[in-house]
């Protein structure tokens, strides 16, 4: 990978490419599978900067600005902090794979970034605003017995140039849901974006289906697991870099799609994922990292913060909810009983009334509990996300420290070697110092490697978190303000009904 | 201290005055305050009683046996027992009665003592002037059985539970009374625990909102700061939320809850006369077959009994058919319903003020 250490601003695509010498486009040969074989999810191979980085820099050969490097495309104070904290000039663009031109609109207004190069880049995009809007509907249940799986239309309609059609739909299964996931995450996570996570499997919730139980809690289920799909696509998407993987636009666009295996729970992966875990929990514990940015042990604490506050506003909507069901069913119960006892009075025609109004109102009543209980579901479920979310992020700074932790051993082993070469000067095997000679440029190389990839990771995670700040923000008021409206309609419908009630029940005299 | 009451006397008290004002913890016993006013308007009479001097007048008004026809009386039930730190079976018994620190329990025991007050045999009975007007407390000791006592217990006696009636009017009423007691007990069984989730769900709002409290940040940050107003607003909302629940809930107990817990309880007795009225028919009927297969020494004493029995019989149905249309139980507790179902559909109107 060439070095383009006079570049200090780091997008510059065309410069690059002149640079590189390489062609991009005839690349499919290596770049089309998109698993980098060489980058399992968890591990990070210390040859890994070297020719795979470019096996997946080439990635994309449909995609023009395949080598259009990352671009601080949000208006965040952090970018005043990346302009001016000088980091070593050699941030150079190794790792995002495909990358995202230009700012979203809306951002480029104070983009300090923007060379006329990129006003041409943008242009050429069509003057894209985020407009993609990805639908997963008609679940089918295909199959049967413990083999059946269910079917899910994913149907998006976009205007972006980088989809071949406006409006366009595929069908796919969980574990497509899944395999996406992982691959997106074993290239990305790494190198410090926030890849969102899939939804949860759910052993119990998949059997009922499969059984075949029609009622109402596989119903539910079904629906749950639904909006957690589209939810997660919608989220993947809304990420810049994300948006533009093939792998991405591989599950949204082609009709054919390879099983993935891989996701199964027990299959060997899923063992090796386990390991790995277990693995890195270790690790994390050992590794003691000298944070020389205070930026991020406060954004580290505040996620902490986050993640504990975020679990206990989740436990405490999920007992919400379960009360509200518990009274709608109480209230249906009731309904019926009063029903009974109304046809069993039959002293007075207005008892008789009194009783079966009172039920028609129960009914109503719970009616309501119902859309109550809907809504907090939105709720519920949006807190799930975020608390899976903050696991991603949390799993992105222990990378963080991964690559930190990289850098310094390769640094250590530099210092040995050179310590071992000064003594070899001192005796007289002409071809092992030569060796050691080669060994410590190949190291010194290779230190040079690891901070640029610290400080690239770190770079990319300022970014990341501001983004996901933002996003978090925009995402809970929305979902409180449609909250908050549907119970002021609640509310408003209960008193029609009341009112319409009260005559009646002042009659009963 | 007075012994057993069987004198016949005028009430001295407004009847629908009667008022329990409020009950008093004295260790683990309650003492309940009760004040009526007089009739010839001059003050009034407040007594302290307790649930045993309340168990004291109805064992009175039972063991009237003088009274023609005393059996076909609908009494007025009175509720179990209530306790200060009462075990679940005792709670689950009182149902409506032991929420809301007492209140419904003391309007239970006024309606009992109001419904007492206005009926025309019992009021007569000179033990109710004594509980309303003494200052010393009554007699507490235990009155003899009688077959009030025996009802519940004697396994033997439900058969004649299903006798078939030689009037049609009371087969009716007591085939009504079979479904109304049912219906009506399972209503307030329902409705109790509609309440009682209601109240559930009020304090998981609490929770909510207070755990949204715990998010607010402080900090420069814009997006911090939004969050955390967000996280404001809405921890008000809950809270507001859940002081509505609870709003809600007093006003279902204390309206429609203790206006359903009434009727069931007063099916029950309407149940109990109407099976004591049986056990008379049954009792009658055999009286006439050992008339009718005595032997001519017997002879005479059996017609005596059979008489005796007839007259009996006679009254209890006289009395129970003006009860039974009187206090047509709709009718006692629709005044209850009316403003239980009015004052739920007010109060859940005025919840929607968030």
């Amino acid at each position: 990978m060439a070095d383009t250490a006079s570049d200090p601003p780091p997008e510059r695509t065309d410069f690059h490419e002149v640079e590189d010498g390489k062609d991009l486009f005839p690349e499919p040969a290596d770049a089309q599978e998109s698993q980098p074989a060489s980058l399992p999810a968890e591990d990070i191979s210390t040859n890994s900067n070297g020719p795979k980085q470019d096996s997946l820099f080439d990635e994309d050969p449909e995609d023009l600005f395949a080598e259009a490097t990352e671009e601080v495309s949000l208006d965040s104070p952090e970018r005043d902090v990346l302009l001016s904290d000088g980091p070593s000039p050699a941030i150079t663009p190794i790792t995002p794979p495909t990358s995202v031109i230009t700012p979203r609109i809306g951002h480029a207004h104070d983009d300090m970034f923007t060379h006329s190069s990129f006003d041409e880049i943008e242009e050429e995009e069509g003057g894209d605003s985020f407009d993609i809007h990805i639908n997963v509907s008609d679940p089918e249940k295909v199959g049967d017995g413990m083999n059946a799986y269910m079917a899910y239309k994913v149907t998006t309609k976009t205007s972006l140039s980088l989809f071949k059609m406006k409006d366009f739909s595929v069908k796919r299964r969980f574990s497509d849901f899944l395999g996406l996931h992982s691959k997106l995450a074993s290239k990305y996570l790494h190198i410090g974006y926030i890849v969102p996570p899939a939804p949860e499997k759910s052993l119990v919730g998949m059997t009922k289906v499969k059984v075949g139980k029609e009622d109402q809690s596989s119903n539910e289920f079904v629906e749950k697991r639904r909006s957690a799909l589209e939810r997660y696509l919608m989220r993947t998407v809304k990420h810049p870099i994300l948006l533009k993987d093939p792998d991405v636009l591989q599950f949204l666009e082609s009709s054919e799609l390879p099983r993935a295996v891989s996701t199964q729970a027990l299959s060997s992966a899923g063992l090796l994922r386990m390991v790995n875990k277990a693995a890195d929990a270790v690790n994390k514990m050992t590794i003691k990292m000298n944070e020389s940015d205070a930026w991020f042990e406060e954004k580290q604490q505040h996620f902490e913060n986050l993640d504990v506050q975020l679990r206990k506003l989740h436990m405490s909507v999920e007992s919400l909810v379960c009360h509200r069901k518990e009274l709608s069913v109480n209230t249906a119960q009731f309904a019926k009983s009063t029903a009974m006892l109304g046809n069993s009075e039959d002293h007075t025609a207005l008892s008789r009334a009194l009783s079966q109004l009172a039920e028609v109102e129960e009914k109503m009543d719970q009616l309501h509990q119902d859309q109550a209980n809907a809504d907090f579901h939105l709720f519920s479920e949006l807190l799930g996300d975020y608390v899976r979310l903050i696991t991603a992020v949390k799993g992105v700074f222990d990378h963080r420290m991964k690559t930190w932790q990289k850098w310094q051993d390769s640094q250590m082993l530099l210092q040995k070697k050179r310590e071992a070469e000064a003594k070899l000067q001192f005796t007289n095997k002409p071809d092992k110092l030569q060796q050691a000679k080669d060994e410590i440029k190949e190291l010194e190389g290779k230190v040079q490697q690891g901070e640029r990839d610290f400080e690239q990771i770190s770079k990319t995670i300022r970014k990341e978190v501001s983004r996901f700040e933002k996003e978090r923000v925009k995402d809970f008021k929305t979902t409180i303000i449609k909250y908050l409206e549907s119970l002021v309609q609640t509310q408003q419908q209960m008193i029609k009904y009341w009112e319409a009630f009260l005559p009646e029940a002042k009659a009963i005299s | 201290m007075m012994e057993e009451v069987n004198e016949v006397s005028v009430l001295s008290v407004h009847g629908h005055s009667i008022t329990v004002t409020e009950a008093l913890k004295e260790g683990d016993a309650l003492t309940f305050l009760i004040v009526s006013e007089k009739l010839s308007g001059t003050g009034e009479y407040p007594v302290d009683r307790t649930y045993e001097d309340f168990e004291w007048l109805q064992q009175h008004l039972f063991s009237q046996e003088a009274v023609p026809g005393i059996h076909g009386v609908i009494f007025p039930p009175l509720p179990a027992k209530a306790q200060v730190n009462a075990s679940s079976k005792v709670l689950k018994q009182l149902g409506f009665l032991a929420l809301g620190e007492w209140q419904p329990y003391c309007k239970a025991l006024e309606t009992f003592l109001r419904q007492v007050a206005a009926h025309s045999i019992l009021s007569k009975n000179k033990a109710v002037e004594v509980f309303l007007t003494s200052s010393d407390p009554p007699g507490r000791q235990k009155v003899k059985k009688n077959i009030f006592n025996r009802l519940s217990q004697a396994v033997e006696e439900m058969r004649k539970e299903s006798h078939k009636d030689v009037d049609e009017f009371f087969q009716t009423q007591r085939d009504h009374n079979l479904t109304l007691t049912v219906c009506s007990k399972t209503a307030a069984e329902k409705f109790l625990d509609v309440v009682l989730t209601e109240q559930k769900v009020a304090v998981a709002c609490g929770h909510f909102s207070a755990a949204l409290h715990l998010c607010v940040e402080p900090g420069e940050d814009p997006d911090k700061q939004a969050f955390s107003k967000t996280c404001v607003k809405l921890s008000e909302v809950f809270d507001s939320i859940k002081k509505n629940m609870m709003s809600v809930a007093e006003n279902d107990i204390s309206t429609l809850g203790v206006g359903l817990d009434l009727e069931s309880r007063y099916q029950e007795a309407e149940k109990e006369m109407l099976f004591r009225r049986t056990c008379k028919l049954v009792e009658l009927e055999n009286a006439r077959r050992n008339a009718e297969k005595a032997k001519p020494v017997k002879k005479a004493a059996m017609e005596e009994v059979k008489k005796a029995t007839e007259t009996e019989f006679k009254h209890i149905c006289e009395v129970a058919k003006q009860e039974v249309h009187i206090s047509s139980p709709l009718r006692v507790s629709s005044h209850l319903f009316r403003p239980a179902i009015a004052l739920l559909g007010e109060e859940v109107g005025g919840v929607v003020s968030i």
